[in-house]
């Protein structure tokens, strides 16, 4: 029993760094979302795995909010933005899809080689998590600053989230858990109104110098 | 605990309190006088903080010698910088850049800016700490953008973006040092209790420790503005309205400092743990030079003082990093005199870009014909900032710069030649915006001179004589960091 408990985790948590992988090579706005959503899927089931085991109902809430706001409200509200802006369908990135899988699984080495050696005194589960937990958290990182797009940016960040997510539910009994994943949702809320309100569609650093000296307010 | 005058919580929970009835409350006069009744409502509560015996911490809120000098210096900046945000909008309403329902919105997240930070620096539980810097963030995001203009609504979302990514990052941190704590202290909440951390971290795993502070320094590093983090503050500064630059600057940079320190002091309860002096030393230094330098290539005028935040927290973060008494003294005088010379500096150009129309350093010049008192007051804040006697910050950069030279020449050399690069930039740019012939447009401006002059008044005093029970007090406070 304590091996299949350890093993679904184990297979839950390595499927979120799966699906991070997945979300660095897509090339269209919509398929991105629909991996942001299978990602936070598996993170809701993963939170709903660690409340069953560690016989803590209040995580359940974390579980429900991960599958009710960003596996459904959030990729259904970005898509339609994204049809009612007009924003081009396609991802531009900064850096080619390969070199960047090739620095996300150098990411996702290093966080194995940080977090297992220096969590040697955690529980095996809680390892795991962290170290699970800091690769979807850098491959996220990784996302936004190789897009240009600021839909996609966001993509990134709410991967990273989850990231975190993981690690706060792995962290066996941590306190107010359910009020940060909450925070975060209010943060994401705001991000993707922000999103909608301002039209914002591009990152700014755009090779034109005129905009960016509009940006800095430095006209010369 | 019932012996309380004041309960400590009242500190966070006027501002919020008062936030709810703003955000109801139409009118400009009632609201802006609402907001200066509610600030100073807060000062007072944490000045009778002051007059009360310590007590037991509990699991939420802590009050002790190191956070009362951050709240009562907060509050007080608060206070005056509402005074100031008064005149100012009153202005801003007038020529239309600000809409009455802009305005219900702007107060109300002013008081809530003012909890969120107050909560910050009383919180005893990291988890609480986290939350309440993730509440102010939001807050000034949101004012950076009330004036919906381009420019206004990229720095915004910069600000956004980059500030989300710093406390996420300080929450992965904050994660960790739970996990470290966990197997020591137990589950729960307990384990998240910083008075409790600090009693049992010589016990706690020192490379979790270590990996937890690198992501906690980086992630409250952001908010600092430290460098290489610090992208977002410039164009947050320049673009929001200037009781908000006032208020960042000031205080909101402060508190992430203030969540750093706590951290370090965590760090150092545990000796197999990295002594993080030599990073945050790294990490002031090069916001120091690197701001000293970009001083020289400013056109914005708020923009331009923006920078000069970077560099002062730049040497305050050094000052904390080299550590000693001497260091910590001459760190915490210095950050309590740029909170109210910068502060004061911001209340300044606030009117003066009022009175100009314009921020450009360009098209400013001969401030001290056209509008003597607040092209004095610019003069005198740019000197005290540029740490010339006999004002305040003299002293505190005075006293770093020696027990540097005492301690690691080296440093100290890159220190003073940090100082004396932006020294240049400020004269550079002070002799072209205060003197010369005057130019371009003069409106009149209704300004209110009693904030910026107390505040310079108060740097002024603090160079020419520093009362004992301050010197007592910060001395206590400096043996506290180590």
């Amino acid at each position: 029993m304590p091996n299949l408990a350890f093993d679904t985790a184990h297979l839950l948590a390595g499927g979120l760094v799966l699906i991070s992988f997945m979300l660095l090579y897509q090339d269209r706005l919509t398929s991105l979302l629909n991996v942001y959503a299978l990602h936070a899927l598996v993170l809701a089931l993963s939170v709903a795995w660690q409340a069953h085991l560690q016989n803590a109902p209040h995580l359940y809430v974390t579980a429900g909010l991960a599958l009710g706001f960003k596996a459904i409200i959030i990729p259904v509200a970005l898509r339609r933005i994204i049809e009612r802006l007009g924003i081009h369908r396609e991802i531009e990135t900064v850096v080619g899809i390969g070199p960047t899988m090739l620095a996300g699984m150098a990411l996702v080495g290093l966080s194995m080689v940080v977090m297992l050696r220096v969590t040697a005194a955690a529980t095996p589960i809680a390892r795991q998590d962290l170290a699970f937990a800091l690769a979807v958290v850098l491959l996220g990182l990784l996302m936004m600053v190789t897009r240009r797009n600021a839909v996609s940016q966001v993509v990134g960040f709410m991967s990273l989230e989850n990231g975190l997510n993981l690690a706060a539910t792995g962290a066996r009994g941590m306190p107010l858990v359910v009020e940060i994943s909450v925070a975060f949702s209010i943060l994401i809320a705001f991000i993707v109104i922000g999103i909608f309100l301002f039209r914002i569609r591009e990152r700014f650093d755009t090779v034109d110098i005129g905009a960016l000296d509009q940006a800095r307010g430095e006209h010369r | 605990m019932n012996h309380f005058i004041v309960p400590p919580q009242t500190v966070p929970l006027i501002p919020l309190g008062a936030a709810a009835l703003l955000a109801l409350l139409p009118g400009y006069r009632l609201t802006a006088r609402l907001n200066v009744v509610a600030t100073l409502a807060t000062l007072l509560a944490a000045l009778s903080l002051l007059f009360e015996p310590l007590r037991t911490p509990g699991p939420y809120l802590l009050v002790d010698d190191l956070n009362i000098v951050f709240i009562v210096l907060n509050t007080f900046v608060g206070f005056t910088t509402s005074v100031f945000s008064s005149s100012y909008v009153g202005h801003e309403l007038e020529i239309g850049r600000l809409t009455p329902r802009y305005l219900r919105f702007y107060h109300a997240m002013y008081q809530l800016l003012m909890a969120a930070m107050n909560a910050a620096l009383m919180a005893n539980n990291i988890g609480l700490m986290w939350v309440a810097i993730e509440v102010a963030t939001l807050t000034t995001v949101l004012m950076v953008g009330i004036y919906r203009t381009h420019e206004a609504l990229e720095a915004a979302w910069k600000y956004f973006i980059l500030g989300s990514v710093g406390i996420a990052l300080a929450l992965f941190g904050t994660i960790l040092v739970y996990v470290a704590a966990q197997p020591v202290i137990g589950e729960g909440l307990q384990a998240m209790v910083w008075t409790k951390l600090v009693a049992n971290a010589a016990y706690f795993d020192p490379a979790l420790l270590n990996v937890a502070f690198i992501f906690l320094l980086l992630g409250y590093g952001t908010k600092v503005g430290l460098a290489p983090l610090h992208a977002w503050l410039p164009d947050a500064h320049a673009e929001g309205p200037t009781p908000i630059s006032a208020v960042l600057s000031g205080l909101l940079l402060n508190v992430a400092l203030y969540a750093v320190l706590r951290f370090k002091m965590l760090m150092a309860a545990n000796a197999a743990a990295i002594t993080p002096g030599p990073l945050m030393v790294t990490m002031g230094l090069a916001s120091l030079l690197f701001a000293a330098f970009m001083l020289y290539r400013r056109r914005d005028i708020k923009r331009f003082f923006a920078y000069s935040s970077i560099e002062h927290m730049g040497i305050i973060t050094f000052a904390f990093g080299m550590g000693g008494t001497l260091a910590n003294f001459a760190g915490l005088l210095q950050m309590t005199l740029h909170s109210l010379t910068k502060s004061g500096i911001f209340f300044a150009v606030g009117h003066i870009a009022q009175a100009k129309s314009t921020q450009r350093i360009d098209d400013i010049a001969g401030l001290t014909e056209t509008h003597p008192w607040l092209g004095w007051g610019l003069v005198v804040g740019v000197v005290a900032i540029a740490g010339l006697p006999p004002l305040g910050i003299f002293m505190s950069e005075f006293l770093l710069v020696s027990s540097t030279f005492a301690r690691a020449p080296l440093l100290a050399i890159l220190l003073v030649l940090g100082l004396l690069v932006a020294f240049g930039a400020l004269f550079l740019r002070l002799n072209g915006i205060a003197f010369g012939e005057p130019r371009g447009v003069n409106h009149p401006v209704k300004a209110s001179y009693g904030p910026l002059f107390a505040h310079l008044a108060l740097v002024l005093a603090a160079g020419l004589y520093l009362p004992p029970l301050l010197v007592a007090w910060f001395q206590h406070v400096s043996q506290l960091l180590g």
